[in-house]
């Protein structure tokens, strides 16, 4: 199939025509099938989330690598990176390779698997990382997410592990000495709600570590889900030093804070789980600077630790839910209307699909869409808004806390490879 | 009125002082031969215990009982809530059966704002997790207002493990819509500087001699053992000597002031056995008070609807 697509907005540039075919972005429009009119459109690179979890194997009642892919495509999406807490746990070269090839089988957007840093998640003996990474699956990120790394002997072990195949160790920064029990952000609404707190110094503590480790190693460091102020700026200490250390910080975190958690959002009750998340949503001061810290490229990209959970796994006591939102099909909006004015088209790009390509080594994806370049791309209408209805979204599952939210910007099509993976709201398979 | 009762801080000053009125004309059925009233005759209160609690079990219990409710005692312990039966389903089940009220007590904060969701009728907090006690802090400052006159205006220190305790919640913020000033006392570690949050007016001191003698009430928590092993203080000993009220500091509070303690108590380690016997000491009478106060909030969730 090949497309013409008219009068598009090339990140925010001067309209032009768009030319698909065979799978790249060509010059001439001559034979072209399909012709879409893209005025009043952006293009911008296919997104590309460095943290999704598909559930798939173990919890296929909540999402399974095709629902979930057909969220990321209806997101704009045009690769995701499967975290590795599965179940069975991606662990294996077997497990990783069931899961790229379920992605490939979807076909909506490729499916690059996380293999777990240690057998389990366990935290005690190193996975076979060096298979996962011969393998189908070519597994360049490792994490252990959910859990984290606390060993500092292990974790330094993984970091120079890695090195020889230019992995990358996610870390997700929890001590857990210091967490024990924790419910949500340690703070004014935790002892008011009388839910014990997660305190800000049990992300950092490991991030300060992580970091010190990683220049010890010269390894390639990754924190996921930045949450705090006090985060941005060791990270921030860190890239002045040179420490090889990447971060990413989620939509709801450039969002929500831990007042959600009481109520405070219109529409919302006191302790809904659907605000539930590790970490845990913070202060409007650590909103605050996480903005500031994507915006000036402390925090390198957005991803959406999407998070799928069915039914009966959020409609509980707030001490018995499963942490964790969805995030795929409504990244971009959040974005949009965080730090869209911020950053401009290009700094999204940057944030949500360059810069989470070039961590993760998927060379097909982070390209501006000009002639020459991969047809991987996606047509967004900044003036479109639409309410989100947990109902309608692709996902299995129905954990958003965005619920009837108004948010700007409306992906209109998403394209991997030349295939039209999603177009008003309705994926290609 | 009040559909539910799930924190202090649903109460304002009226309906709070109201429900102390209610309580004090509800205490003379107990001191009658027939300790029975005919108000929610027909209507069926069930309590929900997921946490073992003789006490305010058997105490909600006699207070729906004495109004003459149908009263259904649901344990979670040896029912289908063992074998992994969701709050969601239970509440499902307990709304089929008719209840008109559930009175719940939960080892999760927030339980009972859960359950607001699935049930109709009015849901009680009879305790949930760290989070709050609310008639436990109506029957404390009925108690505080029957033995010094009034509350507003009362010093009142709430001393111990302020952090898990939601007797300690539920007091500092209704003591304040009271107009009492409270002072939480304890170790840092027991007594975080974000609890100064949960009202204006609220003090926090890690000095309990020094709050002593302002004092005109002084509620004692209950500290249990296995906090030392987590660290937050490093023995009993120790705890007992910079904040347990022996002998000595009773004598250094005011004349007039009283002890309170929500029991069950932890003799020698937050309070001394001679203390707690004492005449200033309340806490048999809270006990008996707690009944007319949950029979007052029975009364008016239940009752005052109909």
């Amino acid at each position: 199939m090949s497309y013409l697509i008219r009068n598009v907005s090339v990140l925010g540039g001067a309209p032009v025509d768009l030319v698909v075919r065979d799978g790249v972005i060509v010059d001439s429009a001559d034979g072209t099938e399909e012709v879409m009119d893209g005025t009043g459109l952006i293009a911008l690179p296919g997104l590309v989330d460095l943290h999704t979890h598909l559930r798939e194997p173990g919890r296929e009642d909540a999402e399974t690598v095709l629902t979930g892919s057909r969220a990321a495509a209806l997101g704009g999406y045009t690769a995701v990176c499967a975290m590795a807490n599965t179940n069975p746990v991606a662990d294996t070269a077997g497990v990783v390779e069931q899961v790229w090839r379920l992605g490939r089988e979807a076909g909506l957007v490729d499916v690059q698997p996380i293999g777990a840093v240690t057998v389990g998640l366990g935290g005690e003996k190193l996975a076979e990382l060096g298979a996962m990474a011969d393998s189908a699956a070519a597994v360049r990120i490792f994490s252990d997410d959910g859990m984290c790394v606390h060993d500092p002997r292990l974790m330094r072990r993984a970091l120079e592990y890695v090195k020889a195949f230019d992995g990358v160790i996610a870390q997700h920064a929890e001590e857990p000495r210091l967490t024990q029990g924790a419910q949500m952000h340690e703070g004014d609404v935790s002892a008011r709600l009388g839910l014990t707190g997660w305190p800000s110094v049990a992300e950092e503590a490991i991030i300060a570590r992580d970091v010190l480790l990683a220049a010890h190693t010269g390894a390639r460091l990754h924190v996921c889900h930045v949450s705090t102020a006090g985060s941005v700026e060791v990270i921030r200490q860190a890239k002045a030093r040179g420490v090889r250390v990447t971060a990413e910080v989620t939509p709801h975190h450039l969002l929500l804070t831990d007042e959600a958690v009481g109520g405070s959002i219109e529409g919302t009750a006191p302790y809904d789980p659907v605000f539930k998340v590790n970490p845990p949503l913070r202060t409007a001061e650590d909103v605050e600077a996480l903005r500031s810290g994507l915006v000036d490229g402390t925090i390198d990209v957005v991803a959406t630790d999407h998070a799928p959970h069915a039914a009966q796994d959020k409609e509980c006591e707030w001490a018995y839910a499963r942490p964790g939102m969805l995030g795929l099909e409504t990244a971009l909006p959040i974005v949009l209307h965080t730090v869209g004015d911020a950053l401009g088209w290009d700094g999204i790009a940057d944030r949500m699909s360059r810069t989470p390509a070039r961590i993760a080594g998927l060379d097909e994806h982070g390209h501006t869409p000009v002639p020459g370049s991969p047809a991987t791309f996606t047509l967004i209408d900044p003036q479109a808004r639409f309410t989100v209805d947990p109902a309608a979204l692709a996902s299995l599952s129905a954990n958003t806390p965005y619920a009837g939210m108004e948010l700007p910007g409306k992906v209109v099509a998403t394209f991997l490879r030349g295939k039209r993976t999603a177009l008003d709201g309705k994926a290609a398979a | 009125m009040i559909k539910h009762l799930l924190s202090a801080a649903d109460l304002d000053a009226v309906t709070a002082t109201q429900i102390h009125d209610i309580a004090a004309e509800m205490a003379t059925v107990a001191g009658r031969e027939v300790k029975k009233l005919p108000t929610l005759r027909g209507r069926t209160v069930v309590n929900l215990f997921y946490e073992d609690s003789t006490r305010t079990r058997t105490s909600f219990e006699v207070a729906a009982k004495r109004l003459s409710a149908d009263v259904v005692n649901f344990s979670a312990k040896g029912s289908s809530v063992e074998k992994g039966e969701s709050l969601k389903d239970t509440a499902w089940t307990l709304q089929a059966m008719g209840a008109d009220a559930v009175v719940i007590r939960h080892p999760a904060s927030g339980a009972p704002h859960r359950l607001t969701h699935w049930v109709h009728g009015s849901v009680l907090n009879a305790g949930d997790g760290t989070h709050e006690h609310p008639t436990q802090a109506l029957l404390d400052t009925y108690t505080m207002r029957s033995r010094m006159g009034k509350v507003e205006g009362l010093n009142v220190a709430i001393v111990g493990d302020v952090l898990h305790s939601r007797v300690a919640r539920s007091n500092a913020l209704l003591l304040h819509t009271l107009g009492a000033k409270v002072t939480l006392v304890g170790p840092p570690t027991l007594v975080p500087p974000a609890f100064g949050s949960l009202t204006p007016s609220l003090g926090v001191s890690y000095d309990f001699d020094s709050v002593l003698p302002h004092a005109d009430v002084v509620m004692m928590l209950r500290v249990q053992k296995e906090r030392m092993n987590a660290a937050f203080f490093p023995s009993s000993q120790e705890y007992y000597k910079r904040y347990g009220l022996d002998s000595a500091r009773l004598r250094r509070m005011p004349d007039h002031a009283i002890v309170m303690h929500p029991g069950p108590m932890n003799r020698g380690v937050e309070i001394a056995p001679e203390v707690a016997d004492s005449p200033r000491s309340t806490i048999v009478e809270q006990v008996a008070n707690g009944v007319s106060v949950r029979m007052a909030c029975l009364y008016l969730l239940l009752g005052g609807r109909s």
